[in-house]
């Protein structure tokens, strides 16, 4: 690892040199995850486009000032934010500059033989000595199979009147180390070919509504930029029933109990329909597209005459739910002919499934449809659908309409279920009945396979690089003379926090008896803390 | 049958309080009797000294530490009866929060792990299970013992004053066996950092001590090395981060099953993404030259405090898809 200190060699060359060891190194690393960790937080505070881009006009409005110089720092959409794209590419191109030489070091060092034992291995951190009345090849034999038989890769040495067997095992840490970062890469690469040919779409269907798998079907896309819109699956659904059930008793009365869609799919156009059944927790498979059931609401079905009773709308008109017991709030948009005096009919309103009015106002008190109602209030005018822009289904342009009202009071009405009531400019609203609506989500997922397996292997290689330990033994065996052979054994623990005095001992013990005489301290401590210094030990 | 069920498991839980209050109690007196206490020497002896068969394991009798001498007839002897009975009430304590769990799952009739009361009933439950598995077999770990009560605490008093909930069902959107593992996982390695942070935090206060050269006073003489202290938050945080990574993985499979995308930077993913980074980020720095020692610490408490501000601020301050956690 190159120390930052080190001055930047001149020429371009040199220069290309110095940057790629910079960004390869350690520190630059380490700087990049913590620099990634605090951009990704500010995604997590502000509202973000991608999210919902209504709290991003929502903040707008509330900070005209600060908003603008947060969006020119791309805070509102931080995760595709250029700066936050440059960390992780720079974390990306560090990895696996750190990867490959790593793996070529690695690969050597794993067809390299045990290296030979260091002159003194007393210096080791663990070594031990003790005496044995076998010969010494005996003693060498038995601490070779002892450490093959420990799963080391053992090579023996010999010099005149000393036998040596060097002894080394746990490459799987650094495969590990390098199988995990290998994965990232998978990961990463998976998710970004996801992004870039995946696409995430929105339709909202009212029971006996439908759609087919096209992107015009959509209310809402959210497409890779290599989405290729033509080469969809050819299915068709119809929501047949959506039901919404919620807890009944207990302390949770009220919150979620299941959202049931059953829905109609036509494979192809020339398939047989086929019943399904969408839930929360288990979308739709067809074709390798995904439905699942994303947020649910009210709808009433509406009937509107114009003045001289004809009927000008008649449908389920989806309400967006604002609370828990669906206190919900919506619009009917009619479009009325040019030659209508008073122009369009806009109608603003809140369902609510479980009608209460007090001093509050009106909301629900149950998500349940117990006692439904709908409280309206009309504008007449000009919709604005003629602008082109993309409305909202759930709000009204109300800049060219003017309220109707009575009295000199903005006309309000209250309707339970089948009730009617007269607009004061003439015409009628009546509530026929209260439904479902629900959002469905389609998607295709791309490169999923890869993540998954990409992450699977992350962490199998995390596991082996946690806990495997790279540990290298050596015993020197001393002919000293007949009747007694000296043995030394010393060992090394390569991975952090190791300690490997216990098993040192073992060995020792296994193929001499124990030690008999004391070595040189490996550590030095001052001895009045020496109770919790290098002579604690963790079992290995 | 479920409400008795539920009753019961709100006395464990205050039946667990009270006993670990008892054991703070006792540790606390056991670490300010000071000098020398039941923790660093306990650590010494059930370990093997090395390879030194024979070295002076008895280091009390070294000459030139009269204190010591002292200590071990009065102050140390009452010390380790003490700590003793402060491990015994917190292996007690442990098992009736296990009750707890037990009997509350029974009373919402599946797993006890659906809301922040129970996540932090369930993850004290945890940690104090952790604790006591990592001490077996890292006995230099006694030394968080007294820390790790009051984290115990703290957490279960928060869980019954500010997050109680009465048990009862799932979201629908929470009920998939997905949440089982990816909640269990979580809450496994949230208690297994917890130990690591203890650990982490011990080591910068012993650090400074060893840089100062006042380590052979007070309190901080009961601690192991920081070299040692800072090899044990390792081994413990190298534990949690492979659980953690789980955690996130089998969280993003759910996702992808339940909200149809297996990523959505939705708060609580952004920060649970957060507090893995900043783990890699402590893994790397102990190997990194210049980041070693007390900067890596400091950097696991960083991470810890990621993981904290994931488990209760995101519910309290954000709005996500996530935010069903009962608050
Ligand atoms: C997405 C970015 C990265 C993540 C999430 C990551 C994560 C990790 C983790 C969790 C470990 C601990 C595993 C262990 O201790 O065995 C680790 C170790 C390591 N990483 Fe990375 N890493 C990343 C990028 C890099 C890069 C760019 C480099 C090269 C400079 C690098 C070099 C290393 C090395 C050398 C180790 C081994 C440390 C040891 O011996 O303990 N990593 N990494």
């Amino acid at each position: 690892m190159t120390s930052p200190a080190q001055a930047p060699p001149i020429g371009a060359a040199g220069m290309a040199r110095w940057a790629w060891r910079q960004l390869t190194s350690m520190r630059v690393a380490l700087l990049l995850l913590l620099l990634l960790a605090v951009g990704a937080v500010p995604g997590s505070m502000l509202p973000q486009r991608g999210a919902d881009p209504a709290a991003v006009t929502g903040y707008f409005r509330a900070h005209p000032a600060s908003a603008p110089w947060l969006d020119r720092l791309g805070l509102f959409d931080v995760y595709a934010a250029p700066w936050f794209a440059a960390i992780y590419l720079l974390l990306f191109v560090s990895l696996v500059g750190c990867i490959l030489p790593r793996t070529r070091r690695h690969w050597a060092a794993v067809r390299a033989r045990p290296p030979a034992a260091p002159r003194r291995l007393d210096r080791l951190p663990a070594s031990a000595v003790g005496a044995s009345a076998d010969p010494a090849v005996e003693v060498a034999e038995a601490a070779a199979s002892l450490l093959r038989r420990g799963r080391y890769r053992v090579e023996r040495r010999e010099r005149p009147g000393v036998l040596e067997v060097a002894a080394e095992r746990g490459h799987w840490r650094e495969t590990g180390n390098l199988l995990f970062h290998l994965s990232l890469v998978v990961v990463l690469v998976a998710v970004a070919v996801g992004s870039l040919w995946g696409y995430r779409a929105t339709v909202l269907l009212t029971p006996g509504r439908g759609f087919a798998n096209s992107v015009i079907q959509y209310d809402s896309v959210d497409a890779g930029s290599l989405f290729d819109p033509s080469g969809l699956p050819p299915f068709t659904l119809r929501l047949d029933r959506f039901t919404m059930r919620f807890v009944q008793s207990g302390p949770q009365t009220g919150t979620p109990d299941a959202f049931v869609a059953d829905v109609t799919v036509r494979d192809s156009p020339a398939a047989r329909p086929r019943p399904a059944r969408i839930e929360v927790n288990s979308p739709l498979r067809v074709d390798g597209t995904l439905v699942h059931v994303l947020n649910p609401g009210y709808a009433a079905h509406i009937t509107v005459r114009d003045e001289r009773g004809t009927v000008v709308f008649s449908d389920a008109v989806p309400f967006l739910p604002r609370d828990k017991n669906f206190t919900s709030s919506g619009v009917v948009k009619v479009p009325l002919p040019g030659s209508n005096a008073h122009g369009d009919i806009g109608i603003e309103g809140l369902l609510l499934p479980t009608a209460v009015l007090d001093e509050r106002g009106p909301r629900s008190v149950s998500p349940d449809p117990l006692d439904p109602a709908l409280f309206l209030t009309a504008y007449r005018g000009d919709l604005g659908l003629d602008g082109g822009d993309p409305q909202s289904v759930f709000r009204l342009d109300t800049s060219g309409m003017v309220q109707e009202r009575v009295g000199g009071q903005p006309f309000r009405a209250a309707l339970g279920l089948g009730e009617s009531t007269r607009l004061p400019s003439g015409g009628s609203v009546t509530f026929d009945r209260l439904t479902t609506w629900v959002n469905l989500q389609v998607s295709r997922p791309v490169a999923q396979g890869w993540a998954l397996g990409g992450v699977v292997a992350a962490v199998a290689g995390l596991i082996l690089s946690m806990f495997v330990r790279r540990r290298r033994l050596w015993v020197r065996v001393l002919a000293e003379e007949p009747g007694r052979t000296v043995v030394q054994v010393g060992g090394l623990d390569r991975s952090p926090g190791g300690d490997l005095s216990t098993e040192v001992e073992a060995v020792l013990r296994e193929i001499a008896g124990p030690a008999v005489r004391e070595p040189a301290p490996a550590r030095t401590a001052p001895a009045e803390s020496a109770g919790s210094e290098s002579t604690v030990s963790e079992a290995p | 049958m479920t409400q008795t069920y539920a009753l019961w498991s709100n006395d464990l839980v205050y039946a667990a309080i009270a006993v670990l209050t008892l054991a703070l109690l006792c540790l606390a007196a056991e670490a300010s009797f000071g000098v020398r206490s039941a923790a660093g020497r306990r650590a010494e002896e059930l370990v093997p000294v090395g390879v030194v068969a024979d070295a002076p394991a008895d280091q009390v009798s070294r000459p030139g530490t009269p204190d010591l001498d002292e200590a071990a007839s009065t102050g140390s002897g009452r010390a380790e009866r003490l700590g003793r009975i402060g491990i015994s009430l917190t292996v007690l304590a442990t098992l009736l929060l296990g009750l707890a769990v037990l009997t509350r799952g029974m009373a919402a009739e599946r797993a006890p792990w659906g809301n922040m009361y129970e996540f932090a009933v369930t993850g004290s439950f945890l940690a104090g299970t952790g604790w006591l598995l990592l001490h077996r077999r890292y006995p230099a770990l006694r030394v968080t013992a007294l820390w790790l009560v009051g984290i115990l605490l703290t957490t279960l008093g928060l869980a019954v004053v500010l997050l109680y909930v009465p048990a009862g069902p799932l979201l629908p959107a929470l009920r998939s066996y997905w949440l089982v593992i990816h909640v269990l996982a979580a809450m496994i390695s949230a208690a297994v950092f917890t130990v690591a942070m203890a650990t982490s935090a011990l080591q910068i206060v012993r650090d400074r001590a060893e840089q100062r050269g006042v380590a052979d006073r007070g309190y901080v003489r009961t601690m192991p090395s920081a070299a040692r202290l800072d090899a044990l938050a390792y081994r413990v945080t190298a534990f949690g981060f492979p659980v953690w990574t789980f955690a996130i993985v089998a969280g993003a499979i759910w996702a992808g099953q339940s909200w149809g995308r297996a990523w959505g930077w939705d708060p609580k993913e952004v920060w649970s993404l957060v507090t893995w980074l900043a783990y890699a980020a402590y893994l790397h720095a102990r190997t990194t030259a210049g980041w070693q020692g007390r900067k890596a610490s400091l950097l696991a408490l960083v991470a810890y405090a990621t993981l904290l501000f994931n488990f209760f601020g995101v519910n309290v301050f954000f709005v996500g898809e996530h935010s069903y956690g009962g608050l």
